[in-house]
């Protein structure tokens, strides 16, 4: 099994017709994902490999069940973009745009606890189910998506894309295939937390361990370790934590949107003793997690 | 970008926050005399840096004269703070003070929405507050749906206690701050302290503001009426020429990102991304005991010339021997275009890539193609079953010979 998505999972992609949309759809239709439509106002008509497109979404929500989609259009559009899916009913909600003003990534969040929906991002590269379907770029092309991800029992989410692949590449070489990966995306203020995310896998019965990226920055980190420990999780976790070398410059913006160090629960040091404290086993090194999964797992 | 408290004083005075007398920025001692006199009583100077500590520093004084004023001013503007120049320096009316209260409003990572925060022992350490004395904060978040009303603001400051005519004024300020946070895509907006004076009204004595990147575009014309370069960046010290050279080239065309440049005193040049994969190669990098020369973050499939010219400008700082090529497995971003790229670079400026590019480790999408032009160049690279922290080893080692 999987959790967000699976091999039914019919989804939209909004935007579609971009220069990044155009190569995500060849990819997500290459993994074998149902993308039943792409919405461009102005463009209703054309096709994207086949996808036709929409001016707007009910025009594919009045038709046909759409559960998912992606939204991929400039930062200035995309509240409008999301409201537009919610409005349409779409349960789930993967937002690939970076550089969205915090207020409205709030307003979107906000307005999907309202609807019941749930949002993945903004900044993120989707969501992939091994031998399901992919939801976004994670993974890049099919054919590379396969080398890097392999159907299994860990969930994996991850603060960045890029990382997600790898942590994937690093567990499949180890034999421990993924359930479903998730990039959660890298920005101050998301869709959905580890913590928003543990339920799932936790219902999720092939799911056995969960593996996470944390790096400097918000409260996510000590948001999951709480959780662990009042929810008395059954799933084990191992985390990496990138951007140690950031404790030492107070201050300054690294990598993503979300990652910089204001206070002291910000700092990496802070954040691994919390989650060790709530049981998490922390990797020195990406190659370090495949035997810690394996050790917590009675693997080895 | 955190602003100067010349700055946030005079976005609160436009939405009618009370200031102390006549508050105005200074950039000479004459000028500061100027507005002394005009205040026409004591006043308090303050250094305008971006960086905490200024009374201690000595970055705050007062003068009873304008005569005063001049001498501490010429002290102020000399002063550099934890190596902060400072723009001007701020002076204003001083008054007696019967309280200090502190407002604040800022993001709840956990609520996912806006909390203002009220107490009425201001001037202190809002975090000390809440730990020691946590029945004088109240926290209240708000929507970022429904329409901000005052109610809000009055619930909060309530919850401390104050009533009476106190309880009216700290509505209005608090409501006030909350709007402007709203408005302006703040990421903090906070008054401490806010003082209440002998006289009975309050003023801000001091504030901060931050705005967030992503919000500058719709802020142009805030940050004109402020007089703030919409293009400045400011992080918690200054850009150096090196990462403003950075900026030059990320900014050469708009097909991915090749920058964020940083600039450390190390020998190896660091060509790395993405996001996360920076930050966990310049950590690989440390452990080895590698020295980097500069941060960067390569990714969303930049242009042959945007990786070309990011490899000139950290071949060409000062002191930098070799570079090390590395990136997570990558997803868009096409291994080929950045190992042209990095080539190009070396070759443009008539180094060896074999002798010039410690390691390359960029796996993923179209890295056949990338890896046959390495090989031409006899270039070292590794593929996916190299992890990263090993190829940040390899690149230290070479380092010892360099």
């Amino acid at each position: 099994m999987s959790i967000l998505i699976s091999k039914d999972t019919t989804f939209i992609i909004q935007g579609i017709t971009g220069r990044e949309a155009v190569n995500m759809t060849r990819e997500c239709l290459d993994y074998g994902s149902k993308i039943v439509g792409g919405v461009t106002p102005g463009r209703a008509g054309r096709e994207i490999y086949g996808v036709p497109v929409y001016d707007t979404v009910q025009a594919i929500t009045s038709k046909t069940r759409v559960d998912g989609s992606i939204v991929c259009v400039p930062p200035a559009f995309t509240r409008d973009a999301v409201f537009e899916a919610l409005a349409g009913g779409i349960q789930i909600i993967v937002i690939v745009t970076e550089r969205i003003p915090r207020f409205e990534v709030a307003q979107m969040v906000e307005m999907a606890k309202a609807k019941g929906a749930r949002i993945i991002g903004p900044n993120c590269l989707g969501v992939l189910s091994p031998d399901e379907a992919k939801l976004g770029g994670l993974g890049g092309r099919a054919v590379d998506a396969k080398k890097a991800f392999t159907k299994g029992p860990i969930g994996v989410m991850s603060r960045s894309g890029g990382m997600t692949t790898e942590m994937c590449n690093t567990l499949t070489a180890a034999g421990l295939g993924q359930s479903t990966a998730v990039s959660i995306g890298g920005d101050a203020i998301i869709g959905s937390t580890y913590a928003d995310l543990m339920p799932l896998f936790e219902a999720d019965q092939e799911t056995k361990a969960i593996v996470i990226y944390c790096e400097p920055g918000g409260r996510m980190e000590a948001e999951l370790a709480a959780y662990v420990v009042e929810k008395n999780s059954r799933l084990p976790i191992v985390a990496f934590m990138a951007g140690r070398f950031m404790d030492e410059m107070p201050g300054m913006r690294f990598g993503h949107a979300g990652t910089i160090v204001e206070g002291k629960a910000d700092t990496t040091a802070d954040k691994i003793e919390g989650i060790e404290a709530a049981g998490i086993s922390v990797a020195e090194r990406i190659e370090d997690i495949p035997g810690l999964v394996k050790q917590r797992l009675g693997m080895s | 970008m955190r602003f100067y408290e010349f700055e946030s004083k005079k976005l609160f005075g436009m939405k009618g926050i009370p200031l102390p007398s006549g508050s105005r920025v200074a950039k000479s001692a004459a000028e500061a005399k100027e507005i002394a006199a005009s205040i026409g009583g004591p006043v308090v100077l303050k250094s305008q840096v971006l960086s905490g500590g200024r009374m201690k520093a000595g970055g705050v004084l007062f003068a009873d004269t304008p005569d005063e004023a001049v001498a501490a001013a010429e002290k102020i503007l000399a002063l550099e703070i934890n190596g902060h120049a400072p723009v001007g320096v701020l002076v204003e009316g001083r008054a007696p003070i019967d309280q200090e209260y502190y407002v604040g409003v800022t993001w709840d990572g956990f609520a996912r929405q806006p909390v203002m925060i009220f107490s009425d022992m201001g001037g202190i350490d809002i975090e000390e507050v809440a730990e020691k004395h946590p029945e004088h904060i109240a926290k209240r978040n708000f929507s970022t749906l429904a329409p901000f009303s005052e109610f809000m603001a009055k619930e909060l400051v309530a919850a401390v206690g104050v009533s009476g005519g106190e309880l009216n004024k700290l509505t209005q300020i608090t409501t006030r701050l909350a709007r402007t946070f709203i408005e302006h895509g703040l990421t903090l907006a906070e008054i401490n302290p806010l003082a209440r004076l002998a006289d009975g009204t309050f003023v801000c004595l001091d504030g901060h503001v931050d705005m967030e990147d992503e919000a500058r575009d719709g802020q142009k014309a805030l940050l004109a009426k402020l007089e703030i370069d919409p293009q400045e960046k400011r992080q918690a010290r200054p850009p150096t020429k090196f990462e403003q050279d950075g900026v030059v080239v990320d900014s050469a065309d708009h097909r991915g990102v090749a920058g964020n440049v940083v600039e450390f005193d190390g020998d190896l040049g660091l060509v790395i991304g993405a996001g996360g994969g920076s930050l966990t190669l310049f950590d690989a990098v440390r452990k080895h005991g590698g020295r980097p020369a500069n941060y960067c973050e390569i990714g969303g499939n930049p242009s042959v010339s945007k990786a070309c010219n990011l490899t000139k400008l950290i071949l060409s700082k000062p002191g930098v021997k070799k570079i090390a090529v590395m990136m997570n497995v990558v997803s868009n971003t096409r291994v080929d275009i950045v190992a042209r790229g990095v080539v190009k670079g070396c070759v443009e400026l008539g180094f060896d890539p074999a002798e010039k590019i410690a390691i390359f480790r960029i796996p993923g999408s179209w890295e056949g193609d990338g890896f046959q032009i390495l090989e031409h160049y006899g270039v070292e690279y590794c593929d996916r079953s190299v992890s990263m922290f090993e190829a940040a080893g390899r690149a230290v080692a070479k380092m010892k010979d360099a």
